[in-house]
């Protein structure tokens, strides 16, 4: 079986509202895609797309699994602190990456701050992607 | 402009009035068999002397909001009363076939999963209800899970004081200081509701959370 990973750009769900945004992206996952999206959601969105991935589950949906990269999470110093800053100020949601999965695929994703691992139920295997 | 200023005095003291006398809400989160329940249930035996739900091996057990009101605790000549909202566990993924695994016949899986999804819903709508959160994480499991991420995302995004429980203290492979490092922002107590070990520093943590 063919495993198929779909970007995002941001610009794609950037003038939606916050339930089409939701919906697109789980659309894409009910599809069996693995979707990439440049960038995350808004804590509330996320919040929202567990709530309607609930409401979609069924005996072939079973959910997501998700994971969202945040860059720069760790700061140490003040010219690392207002770098971060100012790529927040210039990115804003654009920032980091937001892996959605089907959790019929995807059997876990493990992150560490620097990394995230992504293992799949079908091959069996874990394929690495490093932040 | 005078009337309007008169009328938004009114209005902040009715509110004031009315928040005085509503019981702070303090809800219990996590994602599912993390130990809220055991937790809701060492709570409620030590203060009130009876239990607030079933616990179970088989993760979403509490597939309902539970609400017991009025608790009184009492830590150092203070008093906290309190309704405590024991909550389902926030999963993003529901399998019927994970019941099926653990023993339970194909009819009653399919009904824990529906019922579950419909928990978890119901645990994030009443988000905005809380007045307070104890976020109760097993300190076996990798805490850098995005439930947990998304749950103490949610709660610092509306604003809502959050204590983390790092349940479990009493198996070998629990790790609080690992949890400790995820969430810095936060105050952790590693406790272990089963065996009630380290349950005064809560109750601390508690008090600690509210003031």
């Amino acid at each position: 079986m063919a495993l198929t990973i779909q970007f995002v750009p941001y610009a794609e769900i950037e003038d939606l509202g916050p339930a089409r945004r939701v919906n697109k992206l789980l659309d894409l996952a009910r599809q069996n895609k693995i979707v990439v999206l440049q960038g995350r959601l808004k804590k509330e969105e996320e919040a929202d797309l567990i709530a309607i991935t609930m409401e979609k589950i069924n005996e072939t949906f079973k959910g997501i699994e998700l994971a969202v990269i945040q860059p720069q999470s760790r700061t140490e110093t003040l010219f690392e602190t207002v770098k971060s800053g100012v790529v927040n100020i210039l990115l804003g949601d654009r920032a980091g990456l937001t892996i959605i999965g089907p959790a019929t695929i995807v059997k876990q994703i493990k992150k560490d701050p620097d990394k995230i691992e992504l293992f799949t139920k079908e091959l069996g295997k874990r394929s690495k992607k490093k932040a | 402009m005078v009337i309007n200023l008169v009328k938004q005095f009114i209005s902040k003291v009715w509110k004031n009035i009315f928040r005085k006398k509503k019981h702070l809400k303090l809800g219990l989160y996590g994602p599912p068999n993390g130990g809220k329940t055991t937790l809701a249930n060492r709570i409620c035996k030590d203060w009130i002397g009876e239990e607030m739900g079933s616990v179970s091996p088989i993760a979403h057990e509490t597939r309902e909001i539970q609400i017991k009101e009025q608790i009184t605790i009492k830590s150092k000549g203070k008093e906290l009363l309190f309704n405590l909202v024991d909550t389902p566990g926030i999963a993003t993924k529901i399998d019927y076939e994970e019941f099926m695994k653990a023993g339970m016949k194909e009819k009653d899986a399919k009904a824990r999963a529906k019922e579950a999804t419909k928990g978890v819903i119901d645990a994030i709508k009443w988000l905005d209800e809380m007045d307070a959160v104890v976020v109760v994480l097993d300190a076996t499991l990798d805490p850098y899970s995005q439930v947990n991420i998304t749950i103490i995302g949610n709660l610092q995004a509306r604003k809502i004081p959050v204590l983390i429980v790092a349940n479990k203290i009493d198996l070998k492979k629990a790790k609080i200081k690992k949890i400790q490092s995820a969430f810095p922002q936060y105050d952790v107590i590693g406790i272990s509701a089963k065996y009630g070990t380290s349950v005064d520093q809560f109750y601390e943590g508690l008090f600690a959370l509210v003031s």
